[in-house]
């Protein structure tokens, strides 16, 4: 399907001085597509150029539509010498390739430079006709929606979930090329900014390719990872599910469930059904009890045929951690896997069949874990590496589940009203269990049994029941090793893992009883390898899921009971336990019910059931539910410092912090919203690091982190840190300095977002902390209230219509439209209308002046706030006002302050969105998806 | 086992800023003192915070104002450029207090050629008023932008700075103030001026602008309301008759003398005083043709009546009623014929000297 790509150039402002001399600057413009390029006129002597273009056609294959970013160079003419360069702008064509996405991108675009950053911007018009589809052996795959949203997206209808699609594509690293040698540092990043660009256009059409075959026609939870292995070259993989209205691709390792309608019409139906698949009105009554999945494939249910191939056969795993009512029928807990591999050399690009098998490798691995928790699939699925020289380790994790096998074969169904307790009971046998637990009846139903503690990745289904409030918890962890290479390096890493990830457990499940919680969500288990030391770093959100017994006290008992004056201090440390249970369960607010002790442990002796357990354990990975200190009457042997170190935790009132989607146990949110990264990177100077010594550290660095956060927000307090996603890294040495001072770096990245929200009790309270919210976000909520009444008893055209000319006639000329970023699938007090399309850039950032851009402080914070920027304007140019799943994907640092020179390369993506205040919704109900969205935006947030 | 922090950064999309540090970061604060400040100020107990948190955000922030600083520059930049994003009543409370300025520092340069020479001699002025150097230095070029920018354009001078730099209207008459001293360069460093505040010349300047330039009488020329009107300047050499002719004096005295028979407590000082005060007044008008005059202004009105009046004990009342009848004789006076131009020059002294007059 052979397609015409239009562009025009319309303006520029704000360009640098590029002629010293009159202080002004000769500008005009290249814009390339594959390896046709147009000029624009010369438009001389103007900082502001005007250049009103003719429409420069492209007439392409829709192969290279997918593949191909639109390449915008703005340049400085130059009669006597070469022209100079001013900067670049990538435009990602693929939302124009999707008949319910963006029909244009129009806007703003900064003009980026990798050594000098954001120079002035560039206004541009881009449009896409696509004929027909004529051939039927297509390697193209426009039409299928991609969505990193981990959920079905909230103004679509899942008719189907098909299953996992994953895809990855190697390539040489132009970065170490030979010809590097003799580039500069600026083309050799524009080459690496390319390259990665044109990689993931490509792995995104092949997983597209992938979801049409299953019958899918979108991709949602897409994962996309850059792993780069140096000299072995630079890998894209992206993982997703396939689904009937969202695809997820990812290059290399996870996989992606597809919810699919059905599959074959689907892509019949879709673009022909005439209310795009997001109708705002009419789902939202419909559904109203349960929550927003709106319908958007609702026409094709009575059509739905079997898809082609229901369940993926092959990996029944789902990148989603949030799903529909009813779709998970038991959870069995989390099931990971990893694997050290050493990397050498990718010798053909186009069969990078060694790193597909290792993923293959550890993909079975997971699923035969879930297999003997009695699970047929795996959810909230993902997959991670990291890479330290030739050294790799491979991590995949999920949580193991029992789906409701009616979503594979006929889609959503909408009487699905599972009991609030089902997810907890156990899948699997209770005579032939995988590891000891303790099991008791459900507290709610008192019919099944459930485990004592449950930990998953997945989010907090909806319809579970909790009691108190969730928090964020996490274990942090260091160990040493030996600096070695090769082989014996591998060996030693793989040792070590087993022991990390035991220890992670163990302190996760202390700090889960010293919070009085019994179930995790969310958990996320970083391991990063560094030449001499490996950190471990697990986050999840604690909750107590009232279908859950209460969990047991936390017993300290001594190694050598003997000594008296050691029995008193272990006394005293059980008696500051107790009181800190105490405590928490008060700031919880964790009450439950009294209830009678109904222990009904499994009936099998124990040898037996550690017997069973180590038989699955004897892949070196291991399953992470595997703990032999589980039990409510188990005594907890803990050492000293340890003890302290987990109950001198960090509380700040009006504070609340998780890594999942929302907090549970907190519903009145308001619209307030900020997202932030923080990056860290600090030094250790000290050779003789030990175990303890560097955890003790490391505590300490993620402690301070959140510290300055509570302190950064405070004035948005009453708030909410959600999906605080912690992010550690340990550089390679021979990248920070050399000489005789060791030194090593963690960089903590965490990418949160904020979200304020009412706690309190009476609704006087209630009122009061709301305005006062008001006051502290921005003018945008403040102006809210006022203009509602006015618009909504005007008919609707005509307030519409005010509010328009109320925005043209704002002083500055055209004042930027506001879009928010979050994290979050969703933007609280708001409906999303439209998916624009999936955001996924790339950026490199580097600098030969590192002393004069502020130190490496400065550096990073002007490039950060650079990508903030172009994703805003990409978004903003896509017609839309915000960003949902946002993530910075990577965000690798390195510097050399000898050389006074810096570089820095940050991925991030997400879905752009058009998203309407729940207030103005009732007030413009069919026109949302007509042109003149980006108006009704600019209404919400200006 | 030491560790330290080798970078910090925090980054909002919605871009985060503190007032109080804002104000630290303009009043030429090391990152430092900041935090020294703000940790006595008590935000620590509040939030349980640590030095080194403070410290780290303190760096955040003074990042924020560096990297803002360019696009403060030209504040209209501020709200179409797509680096921060920043809600637009932040925005107008950043460029509002960039471009504030404080009382003592511009009385120190007010009226002085905005050039290298006086910026070389901030650390002077830094030392006297206790403004950091720093301070010191983003106020004196706010003076010299603002200068620069409003040198070239027609049209009235408080609207051009106001709509050039986004600033509120107090504001943009203080600097229209600033502009109009120091492009007619007047004294206003002398001793005997020390008592006056940058408020009383604003005030003056404000007087000087509507009703003696170019722009009272056209309003788009360039400079308009830069330069005063060089033909009333000649036409008031025309005054001097009201001195010169020795029957208009004393007319124009005994006028005065009888309107203020009975209603002020120092007729007398003023009886015998009236010559010397009218030929102050009327001398002013005379020499003001002179650049070395015009820039000695203040002085005069000092020198010329204000201090003859304070010596006698005058109150501000006793000043009023004699300037406006002062004035208003004049126009009884058979033989005098410059009643407006009398008035254009009178309105405005009157006003000045109400205002410089401090009981």
């Amino acid at each position: 399907m052979p397609g015409k790509l239009k562009a025009k150039i319309v303006a520029g402002r704000h360009l640098p001085v590029m002629d010293r001399a009159s202080d002004l600057t000769d500008a005009f413009v290249e814009v390339k597509f594959g390896n046709t390029t147009f000029k624009t006129d010369v438009f001389p002597k103007s900082l502001n150029p005007q250049w009103n273009s003719e429409w420069f056609k492209f007439e392409v294959d829709d192969e290279d539509l997918q593949d191909e970013p639109l390449q915008i160079t703005v340049l400085d003419h130059d009669t006597y010498s070469a022209n100079d360069a001013i900067g670049k702008v990538y435009i990602d064509i693929d939302p124009l390739l999707c008949s319910e996405a963006a029909t244009r991108i129009c806007g703003w675009f900064p003009i980026y430079d990798t050594i000098h950053g954001i120079r002035g911007e560039i206004n541009v018009l881009v449009k896409v006709d696509l004929f027909n589809d004529l051939n039927s052996f297509r390697q193209s795959s426009c039409g299928v929606k991609f969505f990193c949203t981990t959920s079905i997206p909230r103004c679509y209808r899942a008719a189907l979930v098909h299953g996992f699609v994953e895809e990855l594509v190697v390539n040489e690293d132009p970065e170490y090329q030979w010809i590097d040698r003799i580039r500069t540092p600026r083309a050799s990043n524009e080459a690496r900014q390319r390259l990665i660009s044109l990689m993931s256009g490509e792995l995104q059409r092949k997983i597209g390719l992938k979801v049409l075959e299953m019958g899918g026609n979108a991709v949602v939870g897409y994962l996309q990872c850059f792993d780069l292995e140096g000299e072995s070259g630079l890998v894209v993989r992206a993982i997703g599910t396939a689904s009937p209205n969202t695809n997820t691709h990812s290059n290399t390792a996870p996989a992606s469930n597809a919810c699919n309608s059905p599959s074959k019409d689907s892509k019949e139906t879709l673009p022909s059904s005439s209310p795009p698949p997001f109708s705002p009105s009419k789902p939202c009554s419909r559904q109203s009890s349960s929550s927003d999945t709106d319908l958007s494939l609702t026409p094709k249910m009575g059509k739905t045929s079997p898809p082609p191939h229901a369940p993926h056969p092959e990996f029944p795993f789902f990148t989603l951690t949030c799903f529909p009512p009813g779709f998970l029928v038991h959870v069995g807990g989390v099931v990971s896997a990893r694997s050290v591999k050493l990397l050498d050399r990718i010798h053909n690009p186009d069969e990078p069949e060694t790193r597909d098998a290792w993923w293959e490798e550890i993909r079975q691995e997971i699923k035969s874990h879930a297999k003997a928790l009695g699970c047929h699939a795996v959810v909230g699925y993902s997959e991670s590496t990291s890479i330290c020289e030739e050294v790799c380790i491979l991590s995949a994790s999920g949580t193991a589940a029992m789906l409701n096998p009616r979503f594979m074969r006929e889609g959503c169904l909408d009487d699905a009203s599972p009991p609030s307790c089902g997810f907890c009971h156990i899948p699997y046998d209770e005579f032939n269990m995988p590891f000891p637990a303790q099991l008791t009846y459900c507290y709610r139903c008192r019919r099944q049994k459930v485990p004592d503690v449950l930990f998953t990745t997945i989010d907090l289904p909806a319809e579970a029941a909790v009691t108190g409030k969730g928090c964020l918890i996490q274990a942090r962890l260091c160990r040493t090793k030996k600096k070695a290479q090769g082989e014996v390096n591998a060996t030693a890493i793989s040792n070590l893992l087993p022991f990390m990830e035991y220890e992670l457990h163990t302190q996760l499940m202390n700090k889960l009883k010293l919070r009085s919680m019994n179930a995790l969500f969310g958990l996320r288990i970083q391991i990063s390898v560094g030449e001499n030391m490996l950190l471990g770093l697990a986050s999840a959100t604690g909750v107590y899921l009232s279908a859950l017994p209460a969990p047991g006290g936390i017993q300290v008992a001594g190694k050598t009971p003997s000594d008296l004056n050691y029995d008193q201090h272990i006394a005293t440390m059980q008696k500051r336990i107790n009181d800190t249970i105490t405590k928490n369960k008060e700031l919880y607010n964790i009450h439950p019910p009294e209830s009678t002790e109904e222990l009904v442990g499994s009936p099998i002796p124990d040898r037996q059931r550690s017997r069973l357990f180590r038989s699955t354990s004897e892949s070196s990975d291991e399953l992470l539910e595997l703990d032999l200190s589980h039990g409510k009457k188990d005594a907890f042997v803990l050492e000293r410092g340890s003890v302290t170190m987990s109950i001198n935790m960090f509380v700040s009132s009006g504070f609340y912090s998780c890594n999942t989607e929302v907090m549970p146990g907190i519903y009145n949110w308001t619209s307030g919203l900020q997202m932030f990264t923080s990056v860290r990177v600090y030094r250790l100077s000290n050779a003789n690091l030990t175990n303890q010594g560097l955890n003790k550290i490391f505590t300490e660095l993620c402690e301070n982190l959140l510290k300055s956060l509570y302190f950064k927000l405070r004035s948005m307090i009453p708030c909410c840190l959600c999906h605080v996603n912690f992010t550690v890294a340990v550089p390679e040495e021979e990248l920070i300095q050399m000489g005789a001072v060791r030194l090593n770096c963690v960089c903590v990245c965490g990418c949160v977002f904020v979200c304020l929200f009412v706690s309190g009790s009476g609704e006087n309270e209630d009122q009061l902390q709301f305005s006062m919210e008001l006051c502290a976000d921005s003018t945008p909520s403040n102006n809210q209230p006022t203009s509602k009444p006015s618009e909504r008893c005007s008919p609707l055209p005509e307030g519409r219509s005010r509010s328009l000319r109320s925005t043209r006639s704002m002083p500055c000329g055209a004042p930027v439209a506001v879009v928010k970023m979050t994290p979050l699938s969703f933007l609280p007090g708001t409906r999303i209308v439209k998916y624009l399309g999936i955001i996924n850039m790339f950026f490199i950032r580097e600098t030969t002046s590192l002393r004069e851009e502020g130190g490496v402080s400065g550096f990073l914070h002007c490039f950060i706030a650079e990508v903030f920027a172009m994703v805003r304007a990409h978004v903003a140019a896509l017609g839309g006002n915000a960003v949902v799943s946002y993530s910075m994907k990577e965000c690798v640092f390195m510097e050399n302050p000898n050389k006074n020179q810096a570089q820095c390369l940050i991925n991030v993506s997400g879905d752009a969105v058009i998203f309407v205040r729940e207030s103005e919704q009732e007030a413009t109900p069919p026109l949302m998806s007509s042109g003149q969205i980006s108006s009704t935006g600019a209404d919400g947030t200006t | 086992m030491r560790m330290s922090v080798e970078l910090d950064v925090f980054v909002g999309n919605t871009t985060i800023m503190d007032e109080e540090v804002y104000q630290f970061w303009l009043d030429g604060y090391t990152v430092n003192d900041a935090v020294k400040v703000r940790m006595e100020g008590g935000v620590l107990e509040e939030c349980e915070a640590s030095a080194e948190v403070l410290h780290s955000d303190t760096m955040d922030q003074y990042r924020t104002f560096q990297m803002c600083e360019r696009l403060l520059h030209s504040p209209a930049k501020l709200a179409n450029q797509l680096l921060f994003q920043i809600p637009p009543h932040r925005q107008a409370m950043l460029i509002e207090r960039y471009y504030a300025f404080d009382g003592v520092f511009v009385r120190e340069v007010l009226g002085k050629k905005l050039s290298k020479g006086t910026k070389k001699d901030l650390d002077d002025v830094s030392a006297k008023t206790g403004v950091t150097l720093k301070s010191c230095r983003r106020q004196f070029d706010n003076f010299k932008r603002v200068f620069k920018v409003v040198e070239e354009l027609k049209g009235p001078l408080v609207e051009n700075i106001r709509q050039h730099f986004l600033l509120s209207d107090q504001l943009a008459r203080n600097y229209a103030a600033i502009v109009f001293f120091a492009n007619n360069r007047f004294e206003t460093g002398k001793k005997k001026l020390h008592y006056l505040t940058f408020q009383d010349f604003a005030f003056c300047a404000g007087q000087l602008i509507s009703y003696w330039t170019v722009g009272a009488v056209d309003n788009m020329v360039e400079d308009m309301d830069v330069d005063l009107e060089k033909q009333f300047l000649q036409d008031l050499k025309e005054l001097k008759i009201l001195i010169t002719d020795k029957d208009l004096l004393d007319q124009h005295k005994s006028l005065v003398c009888t309107a203020l028979r009975g209603k002020t407590k120092v007729f007398n000082e003023m009886e015998t005083n009236f010559k010397n005060l009218s030929r102050g007044l009327v001398n002013i008008a005379v020499k003001l043709t002179n650049t070395k005059d015009v820039r000695d202004f203040f002085i005069d009105l000092v020198e010329k009546f204000i201090e003859p009046c304070r010596s006698d004990k005058w109150t501000a009342g006793d000043m009023r009623l004699f300037l406006t009848h002062y004035t208003n004789s004049a126009h009884i006076l058979d033989t005098f014929k410059h009643q407006v131009l009398w008035d254009r020059y009178m309105g405005v002294i009157k006003s000045c000297i109400l205002k410089m007059y401090h009981d």
